[in-house]
């Protein structure tokens, strides 16, 4: 009888699957590994070893982006975690218009990444931009948001973490209505204060959203293009380009080869980083 | 079930509805190709850069296509990078328009000329184009391309206006340049537009200050090429980079310099707020365009040298027309070339829109309603005192070039610093385009 269930289906069925797995992803990647070895325009090429990742790690332009990833993912995670969690908390409280408050904070993940780019490019604008026109009308003066090297990718930052702190919100307050009554009662009971619930209940019993969240953003923040590209360019000079963006870069200037190999360099970039928290964070979990 | 019916009805006819529509589409698409005229209407189809698109070539495509009943079906692909990678592309992928048209020089170098475009070598219309043009199109000895619009010059764009206003004269040396951004800032105005949120138009002092390079390392293109000159090596070249340096560290520019873009440059310029752009005199049709009144105050004079014997234009070579080697519709490509290169269709072309710098065909005189600009460079090219920019001589060009002109010209890097990653940019490209004597 089992051995009629384990046949009951023909290999065939996943034929279809099989080749638009096959050609769509697997061959895609076999050849995205090849070509990092070659020197590639395209329509002939070279096979040049491991010179396009020694350049990658040579030219300054090419290491910057992993200084500045890092630094991008770390940062927007940590603040999009603490702002989320704060304010999923504030959000689950007994407050009015509770979910008008939500729908707010939610708002800005639904617009087009390219257009909140441009948007605040046009808002950060040192001399006709919004925000440091409302600064001088206190008497600020604000800095130039984006032209400034050393704090335009921290103004990139700002504005990803403003668009994607509402999804870390959902996320934490589904974690946080998960949480069963009656550790709240007990508490309750027992006459702890509301910053012991918080950091006794909330937080330990909210873990697997916290790390949903936080792989999640690092992932992104680590794959992050499209804002920085309609914000700042990577610019000004090499100061906020990520790896996507100098991958684009290489790919624009013809590397394809170098490019190609970028790719692979990301792709390694991200396991490393992501693959051992994931591993660590997945440890620390509780059971309801 | 009645329902279900009456859905199964509602697609059906949807699915009538919109097939007839479709097939309709088509039926005129084929009644309007074949009905005109004479002969049978040719369609070519053409690839071009957002900027080629004046009212001046599509009056030359207009004329074609009344002329020679040649229909031209014109893509537009956006400029820079990007454009390049559409270009690329569609060549690897054997999708290429019948006409193209890219950029002369390094670039075109870097698209394979040979395999991918026709040679035109030996056509009739390609006797009355100038040599220096010519040479910025060939490859392996063949020519590939004819010349899309007139030359143009990189150099100084001036407010004449406030020139006289604060009685200053065109500068004939780096000093005597210097010394007049210094009397413009005194007088509360912004000496040197920088409109670096445009990336690419922070290069635009180091390419200009070719000339001076040339002038002084007459053989700096092929030595570069060879592998054998580098910009932080040759003090003559690195002088690019140390001026860029300058005008930052003086503090000539506008304050949000990084932020503000080619079009308010131009709004700049053209309203005397700021009385200098470093730039490409293809801005002259923008400007007169936008600000019809202002046009007449733009002068443009060379970038200068340390030396006022040393001054003359370095000139960008227009763009190129190239025919597809793949095309089915080789005769008429031809046509439509030798058309656009003729007096008729030179002179169709500038009805509508005015030269940025003197053509590169013979017999072709600048108007005399000609932009002041125009008129004002003139006498460089009548003394002979011009030559090409770098990216003609050689197909050695960094990528990264508009990101450390931002740097050096933002002042985050020195000078030396950004010519030598310079030097390490070009080798990328040197080394794919397999160049003898890189490595």
């Amino acid at each position: 009888m089992s051995n009629v269930n384990k046949h009951m289906y023909s290999y065939f069925f996943i034929i279809p699957a099989a080749i638009i797995y096959t050609v769509f992803f697997l061959a895609p990647t076999v050849m995205s590994f090849f070509f990092s070895l070659t020197r590639w325009t395209l329509i002939d090429w070279e096979f040049i070893g491991l010179e396009n990742f020694k350049q990658f790690f040579s030219e300054p332009s090419l290491m910057i982006g992993f200084k500045n990833t890092l630094f991008y993912a770390f940062s927007t995670m940590s603040l999009k975690v603490i702002i989320g969690l704060l304010l999923a908390v504030f959000l689950c409280s007994k407050i009015r218009n509770k979910n008008l408050l939500r729908s707010v904070v939610f708002f800005p993940a639904l617009l087009s990444t390219i257009a909140v780019g441009v948007v605040f490019n046009a808002m950060m604008n040192p001399t006709i931009g919004i925000i440091n026109k409302g600064l001088a009308l206190i008497g600020i003066t604000g800095p130039d948001w984006l032209g400034d090297a050393n704090i335009a990718l921290f103004s990139v930052v700002l504005v990803d973490v403003w668009k994607g702190v509402g999804i870390a919100t959902v996320i934490f307050i589904a974690g946080i209505m998960a949480i069963p009554a009656e550790y709240y009662e007990a508490h309750k009971i027992d006459g702890g204060n509301s910053f012991q619930e918080f950091l006794h209940i909330t937080l330990p019993l909210s873990r697997p959203a916290l790390n949903t969240v936080i792989i999640l953003a690092l992932i992104g923040g680590m794959r992050t293009f499209d804002l920085v590209w309609a914000m700042t360019g990577g610019g000004p000079g090499f100061s906020t380009d990520l790896l996507a963006s100098i991958i684009y870069k290489q790919y624009a200037g013809g590397f394809y080869g170098l490019a190609t190999a970028g790719n692979v360099l990301l792709f390694l970039f991200v396991g490393l980083i992501a693959f051992p928290i994931f591993k660590l964070l997945n440890r620390k979990e509780v059971d309801l | 079930m009645n329902k279900f019916k009456s859905k199964i009805v509602k697609v059906l006819a949807t699915s009538v509805v919109l097939s007839t529509l479709l097939a309709g589409c088509g039926g005129q698409d084929k009644a309007s190709s074949g009905s005109n005229s004479k002969n049978e209407q040719v369609t070519l189809t053409m690839l071009i850069g957002d900027t080629i698109n004046t009212p001046g070539f599509q009056e030359v495509v207009k004329n074609i296509e009344q002329d020679l009943n040649i229909k031209t079906e014109i893509e537009i692909r956006p400029g820079g990078p990007e454009g390049e990678n559409i270009v690329k592309t569609r060549l690897a992928t054997g999708d290429m328009a019948d006409l193209s048209v890219f950029n002369s020089g390094s670039l075109l170098k870097t698209l394979n000329p040979e395999q991918n475009f026709v040679d035109l070598t030996n056509e009739p219309f390609m006797k009355n184009i100038f040599d220096t043009f010519k040479e910025t199109v060939t490859d392996n000895g063949k020519v590939f391309g004819a010349p899309v619009s007139s030359s143009q010059v990189g150099g100084w764009l001036y407010n004449k206006r406030v020139y006289e206003e604060l009685g200053l004269s065109v500068p004939k040396t780096w000093d005597e340049l210097m010394a007049n951004n210094a009397k413009i800032k005194a007088a509360g105005k912004t000496a040197v537009i920088g409109s670096y949120n445009t990336n690419w138009t922070a290069q635009l002092i180091i390419l200009a200050d070719y000339y001076n390079v040339h002038a002084q390392e007459p053989n700096f293109a092929k030595d570069y090429t060879a592998g054998k000159a580098k910009y932080a090596k040759t003090p003559a070249a690195l002088r690019g980079f140390e001026k860029l340096e300058d005008i930052n560290k003086k503090g000539y520019m506008n304050k949000d310099f990084n932020t503000t873009t080619y079009d308010q440059a131009m709004k700049l310029l053209a309203d005397g707020d700021g009385v200098h752009y470093p730039m490409l005199t293809q801005v002259l049709p923008v400007i007169a365009d936008k600000y019809p009144d202002k046009i007449n105050d733009i002068g443009v004079f060379p970038q200068p040298s340390d030396s006022a014997d040393v001054n003359g234009f370095t000139v960008w070579l227009p763009n190129t027309i190239l025919i597809n080697k793949k095309t089915e519709k080789l005769e008429a490509a031809k046509k439509w070339v030798e058309y656009y290169v003729s007096e008729k269709g030179i002179a169709a072309y500038s009805s509508k829109s005015k030269a940025i710098g003197p053509n590169v065909i013979n017999g072709i005189k600048v108007a005399d309603d000609a932009y002041p600009a125009v008129k004002e460079m003139m006498p460089y090219f009548d003394s002979g005192n011009v030559a090409p920019a770098l990216e003609f001589l050689t197909p050695v060009k960094g990528a990264n070039l508009p990101q450390i002109s931002t740097e050096v010209g933002g002042g985050i890097t020195k000078a030396l610093k950004g010519a030598q990653m310079y030097d390490k940019d070009v080798e990328k490209q040197a080394v794919q385009l397999g160049l003898p004597g890189w490595k």
